[in-house]
């Protein structure tokens, strides 16, 4: 599979004059992709210089002014204490766990019936969930809403947001790990069967130790989605002081409009997480992105 | 989607380095719709496996769904509850609202055009810059470096990402970057997010530059994926760099570039976080779309209107559920 397309392997130069003359014709590209990775890297860039500079220096002049001004963790520690950014913050982790590992194990139990399972009408339950990939959270608003309202309040605790959240990354859990689950090798599973093993047990001892990839990936993907999410937030989080970053980020910026230092901050401690697991994971985070791409 | 091939790669490798080639048994094919045999006992084990999922989807998926789309035919209250049947009024107030379709003047406005200026600026934004900065990437040693920048955005929120633009369009030049530099040319500062006549473009280039790196991943390993003696071949034949990308690339990237589109789609139809953080709609109702307007009708005291915009989504994402079910019905006849 090492198949790539490289223009270099073709005719790669010795003398150096032949070096000289590759630089001066590639010299194009490289400028082009040095100038699109600046313009894609100086917006961050610039809401990280702001994160750090103090108040008067924020208001007074731009980000480019970074070696002028002093530099200062303040502003983090005014927007974590005073703006409540430390408190969201533990509310987005207690919002996210259970919303990603719910999904994830209903999911890939489900997923065992519809790879290793027969029962009636198992593949055309199997396309609905599929055609359930896309449907739009808004058409869900209302009645959940209501829903919640009506059974105890479930949108003043944590637990409407956790199954609003569960519903909509099922479908997309089901089909991925259905479709990764049914390319292990079939011996494995009979010959399990054979031995005595109970459909659980081959579930818990053979497919899943196998699926990690697939569970992997869109553990990350579900997890970061449920992190990122401001509008089921919104209206499935109806306590002020559950709300996750996202929201509160949203009220800050009523509160501190212009006040870009504070915003910064804020806008910066909402991204760390997200970053830590792209640097991290980076090879389980593209694959996760990429399987999620048929959700949305 | 990716997952299952690179399982199926490993697996076939597994199977190369067995000593003597397997014994092929024949087996009778498992064919699609072929469930309904097994015993009771495995019947009933496969039906609890799925059990909880299924509850779970049809309570807080599927009837939530069916309530939404009886409620676009009333006209209901802060109770959401099935107050005076009106038919089909709801869509009729709608398109007769200017904030939500508006074609009295020319270009015509509201939130479904603005729609239409979504799918056609930031899709085809999205796909050109992917497609050259893949192809662009595959010719330097420092690939993965402006990939990863590239791709980073994709990882954080779009609340995030609307702070950050809210940043660099801030109308003050001493703050927001593209005025500093409008200034440091001689011009006046705009003020992007509060013109009606910029609103829209200003967020859509801001949704391009979380969405870019999405279409360059899949398009670069899609690349990656020709194999080199066919671009080998067209190079000894004279073919130059553009025809080679016109006449083979473009052609041989079809498929995965119609499955970026519909990726990009859906996002725009579902868009919303990035307006509602950095301009909640405005100035006025200018930089309203139609997952927009389904927040504010709702929460306006019209959940009835609301539903009806949501049931529009609805019928939106069907071609897109359509796609979905045939592509995965076709790759199951090559597997």
């Amino acid at each position: 599979m090492a198949t790539r397309v490289e223009v270099p392997a073709l005719t790669r130069p010795r003398t150096l004059s032949e070096r000289l003359v590759r630089i001066v014709t590639r010299s194009p590209v490289h400028i082009a992709l040095i100038i699109i990775a600046a313009i894609w890297l100086v917006p961050t860039v610039a809401l990280l210089i702001t994160s750090v500079r103090e108040r008067s220096d924020t208001l007074s002049s731009g980000w480019w002014h970074v070696f002028e001004s002093h530099l200062t963790l303040s502003n983090y520690s005014e927007v974590l204490r005073t703006a409540g950014m430390g408190h969201a913050f533990l509310n987005s982790l207690y919002i996210t766990l259970p919303s990603t590992l719910m999904p994830l194990i209903f999911g890939a139990l489900a997923a065992y019936a519809f790879a290793w399972t027969r029962f009636p009408f198992r593949d055309t339950t199997f396309l609905f969930i599929v055609a359930l990939m896309v449907v739009p959270v808004q058409t869900a608003f209302v009645p959940l809403l209501k829903f919640f309202r009506e059974n105890g309040g479930l949108n003043t605790e944590f637990y409407g947001i956790w199954l609003a959240h569960t519903a909509f990354g099922l479908p997309l859990a089901i089909f991925l790990f259905r479709n990764f689950f049914i390319t292990l090798p079939k011996d494995l599973i009979e010959a399990a069967r054979m031995d005595g093993a109970s459909e659980f047990a081959i579930f818990r001892r053979v497919v899943i130790p196998l699926s990690v990839p697939a569970l992997a990936s869109f553990g990350i993907f579900q997890f970061l989605w449920v992190w990122n999410d401001l509008l089921m937030a919104l209206i499935f989080v109806s306590d002020p002081s559950k709300q996750p970053m996202t929201v509160k980020i949203t009220q800050l910026l009523s509160t501190y409009a212009q006040e870009f230092h504070i915003l910064a901050a804020g806008g910066f401690l909402l991204m760390i997480v997200p970053l830590i697991v792209f640097f991290a994971l980076q090879r389980y985070f593209v694959q996760g992105l990429l399987a999620g791409s048929v959700k949305s | 989607m990716t997952t299952a091939p690179v399982a199926r790669r490993a697996l076939s490798l597994l199977s190369l380095s067995a000593q003597a080639p397997p014994i092929q048994v024949p087996q009778p094919k498992r064919r699609f719709g072929r469930s309904r045999e097994g015993s009771l006992k495995e019947r009933l084990q496969g039906i609890a496996f799925a059990l909880p999922a299924i509850a779970v989807l049809c309570l807080f998926v599927i009837y939530p769904a069916y309530y939404t789309v009886r409620l676009a035919f009333y006209k209901s209250d802060f109770l959401f509850s099935f107050t005076n049947w009106v038919g089909l009024d709801n869509f009729k107030d709608l398109f007769e609202d200017k904030a939500f379709f508006d074609v009295s003047e020319f270009p015509p406005s509201g939130a479904v055009f603005n729609n239409v200026r979504w799918v056609i600026i930031y899709i085809s934004l999205c796909l050109i810059l992917g497609l050259a900065l893949a192809v662009l990437t595959i010719r330097v040693r420092y690939e993965s470096f402006i990939k990863s920048i590239i791709f980073i955005p994709m990882a954080i929120s779009a609340t995030a990402v609307a702070v950050i633009w809210l940043l660099v369009y801030s109308p003050n030049a001493d703050i927001g970057t593209v005025n500093a530099v409008i200034n440091a040319f001689g011009g006046n500062p705009v003020s992007w997010l509060g013109k009606e006549s910029t609103v829209n473009y200003a967020i859509i280039v801001a949704y391009v530059w979380a969405s870019t790196g999405f279409a360059m991943v899949v398009l670069s390993a899609a690349l990656k994926g020709i194999p080199t003696e066919i671009l080998e071949a067209a190079r000894v034949d004279g073919a130059g760099e553009w025809s080679i990308f016109r006449r083979i690339m473009l052609p041989m990237l079809s498929l995965p570039i119609s499955v970026v589109t519909v990726w990009l789609f859906i996002n725009v139809i579902k868009v919303f976080d990035i307006i509602y953080v950095m301009t909640a709609g405005g100035p006025g109702t200018s930089s309203r779309v139609i997952a927009y307007t389904m927040f504010t009708e709702t929460f306006s005291g019209n959940p009835g209107r609301g539903a009806a915009v949501a049931v529009i989504m609805l019928v939106l994402t069907v071609p897109v559920m359509i796609l979905n079910i045939r592509r995965f019905k076709s790759e199951r006849v090559m597997t």
